[in-house]
């Protein structure tokens, strides 16, 4: 697992609720049989027109959102497939973070294991955010560590995440490698069974 | 005091447990499929790891296979997976149902019809309808390719524990009502983040009255709910389902099973964290008029307008998804008419959803304009309609019969919807562009999918089964 402990960017503002993860990443790019290079189809249905020109009318299109490294979105990010791929394609294309008011369960867990940390943040600081992410580009500084949101003001917001998991990504953390370790566990369960 | 189904298959499953931590659990089941697996076992060779129990682990490929002509696949990357997944097999001793395995189909249709799946077992599959195999009392929830290869690792995965819910389903079906309606009826009801975090547990007297494929469907959609699993207290239903098949203990060391799976049905005295209720005689055939599955309205009823969103985040849900869709608020459902018909996918395409969608089209003819596709969610129900004689009946009503696989549900393989026009579909989202780029689709039951494709519109089947049984 990458490990990730502070982070400063730029904020891409998707309004949309409900983003599933088959418009994250359209299931024509899931034929791959690696994990790398994903980030040139991230939202390509909506990216992207039939001429294969970029779609102006799209959020990650317009020029103040290029760049950016923090996702934010509205209820039910990543909801739907379970296609590990999305955040494959997220962090590909930069994202570094993704905040929303409230994610899909597999995506949450699947961004965690790439290095993608996603919060979940109030609803209305996420649509202040999203309001402001329409017209401006602006800055967060987000430390895992202390579990803090810094915006340009300097008002800094908490965030809740499960202990377990910020272990894993502060420390970069080998999940497999980790769980091998309980191995007579696992094998005293197997012989009790 | 006594505990739910979901506690007990939890609490049997505990390999190691600390506070702070998720509990470590073990997996009783791996299903694979070609798509979210080849970055699991390259992980696993990058890394020198084995597959610490090939024996729990069973593999089919389904999303990427054409539907004709599966012996000469001319899509050379999805073929590529494919093959990848016959090497990975191969190399970690995995047993694989291949394109020419007469046990091949969709992986949530294998595993019960193969009797792998049964109650109590904890089950992953790196495919968010794992959830299906809850119908039969296991505990059966979707992850990720990351979690895959941990699990063909060591088969177990750190899980928080979740939270319960109930979703009590009173009363009894009306004619014409089925399964999926029930299903739809609760996430248009309660939306499609009510299960968020939860395990549902489906009881009720309308649920003890369903067949298991039944059960298969409505517990797939749990995951349209929000929900990490749905499932169901096992009973005589399940049992006589899976006597005699294969993987499971026969004759006498059966009836010792049985009463032991008898165990893990939910106590009396049990509490949820949650409840929801919802009366199955209320429910009416359902058919979804946006792009998630809880945008749904009954048959008789219309299109919706963004005035009708409760919060502003709804409302703007609305007019995205009447933008997608090309529909007026107002409309009436019945008068939006369709090219295009798919009766197929892991929630919609065991042999039962096959004989009501043919007994409805016996003697009548898919609509002109209308292009119409079943495709049966295994091969052994594909042989079985046609032992049945149903392949005849939806051959001659018009439609095109095909072998085994996901199918238009995703449109990774040649079957797709072209841009902009309108499918009645038996699978279980209604996403932008699912069935292909810019196609628009309307989930339904079987036999209303049935029913559209005679109409070319969508139709109240209670309507006219009872004009023409008048
Ligand atoms: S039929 Fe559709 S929903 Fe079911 S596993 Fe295949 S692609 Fe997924």
């Amino acid at each position: 697992m990458e490990a990730f402990r502070e982070h400063q960017g730029s904020v891409a503002a998707l309004p949309y609720v409900n983003v599933d993860t088959d418009q994250i990443i359209p299931k024509q790019f899931l034929k791959r049989v690696e994990r790398t290079g994903f980030g040139q189809f991230l939202f390509f249905n909506w990216r992207f027109l039939d001429d294969n020109r970029e779609n102006p009318d799209f959020p990650l299109n317009q020029p103040h959102m290029k760049g950016a490294s923090i996702l934010i979105s509205d209820h039910n990010f990543g909801c739907g497939s379970s296609r590990e791929h999305a955040a494959w394609a997220l962090k590909d294309y930069g994202f570094q973070v993704v905040i929303a008011p409230s994610f899909g369960d597999i995506f949450y867990n699947n961004s965690f294991k790439n290095g993608l940390l996603p919060l979940r943040m109030p609803e209305t600081l996420v649509q202040s955010w999203l309001e402001k992410g329409q017209s401006h580009s602006f800055q967060l500084h987000v430390n895992l560590q202390e579990q803090t949101v810094t915006d340009e003001s300097g008002a800094i917001h908490t965030f809740e995440i499960d202990p377990y998991w910020k272990n894993m990504l502060v420390y970069g953390l080998d999940e497999i490698g980790v769980t091998l370790q309980y191995e007579d566990y696992i094998r005293a369960y197997e012989k009790a069974e | 005091m006594g505990k739910t189904i979901i506690e007990k298959i939890w609490d049997r499953h505990m390999v190691y447990q600390e506070e702070g931590k998720p509990d470590l659990m073990y997996i009783d089941l791996h299903l694979v499929h070609e798509v979210t697996s080849p970055q699991a076992f390259e992980g696993l060779r990058l890394a020198g790891r084995n597959v610490r129990r090939p024996d729990l682990t069973y593999a089919t490929m389904d999303h990427n296979v054409p539907t004709k002509d599966r012996e000469s696949i001319t899509d050379i990357i999805a073929k590529k997976q494919m093959d990848v997944l016959v090497d990975n097999c191969k190399d970690f001793g995995v047993e694989l149902a291949g394109l020419d395995s007469p046990n091949n189909g969709i992986v949530h249709i294998i595993g019960p019809e193969l009797g792998l799946t049964q109650p109590g077992k904890t089950i992953v599959c790196g495919d968010s309808h794992t959830s299906t195999h809850g119908a039969f009392g296991a505990l059966a929830f979707g992850i990720g390719t990351s979690e895959v290869e941990h699990v063909l690792a060591a088969q177990s995965l750190w899980q928080n524990r979740p939270q319960t819910m109930e979703v009590r389903i009173d009363g009894r079906l009306s004619p014409g009502v089925s399964a999926k309606d029930i299903i739809l009826a609760l996430i248009a009801k309660y939306g499609v983040n009510f299960g968020s975090g939860h395990v549902v547990e489906y009881r009720g007297e309308a649920i003890r009255g369903l067949t298991m494929e039944e059960r298969m469907t409505i517990c797939n959609m749990s995951i349209e709910g929000g929900a990490r699993a749905g499932l169901i207290s096992p009973d005589q239903v399940t049992f006589d389902y899976l006597e005699g098949r294969p993987n499971v203990e026969q004759g006498e060391a059966y009836q010792e099973q049985v009463e032991a799976w008898k165990e893990l049905a939910t106590d009396a005295d049990a509490t949820f964290d949650s409840t929801l209720v919802l009366d199955a005689s209320d429910v009416k055939p359902m058919i979804t008029w946006g792009t998630n599955p809880g945008q749904g309205v009954a048959i008789d009823g219309e299109v919706p307008s963004p005035e009708d969103g409760k919060t502003g985040a709804e409302q703007r849900g609305i007019q995205q998804s009447l933008d997608y869709m090309a529909l007026t608020p107002g409309t009436k459902m019945t008068d939006i008419s369709i090219e295009h018909v798919f009766l197929g996918s892991c929630t919609n395409a065991r042999i039962s959803d096959l004989r009501e969608a043919a007994k409805y089209l016996k003697g009548k003819k898919v609509a002109p304009g209308v292009r119409a596709l079943v495709v049966p969610g295994s091969m052994q129900v594909k042989r079985q309609a046609e032992d049945e004689g149903l392949a005849e009946v939806f051959i001659d009503a018009g439609f095109d019969w095909r072998a085994a696989g996901c199918s238009m549900c995703l449109g990774m393989n040649p079957d797709q919807v072209p841009e902009g026009e309108r499918c009645a579909s038996t699978s279980n989202r209604n996403f932008e562009g699912r069935q292909g780029k810019g196609a628009r689709t309307h989930l339904m039951s079987p036999i209303m999918a049935a029913a559209a494709a005679v109409h070319g519109r969508f139709v109240d089947v209670r309507e006219v089964e009872a004009q023409e049984h008048a």
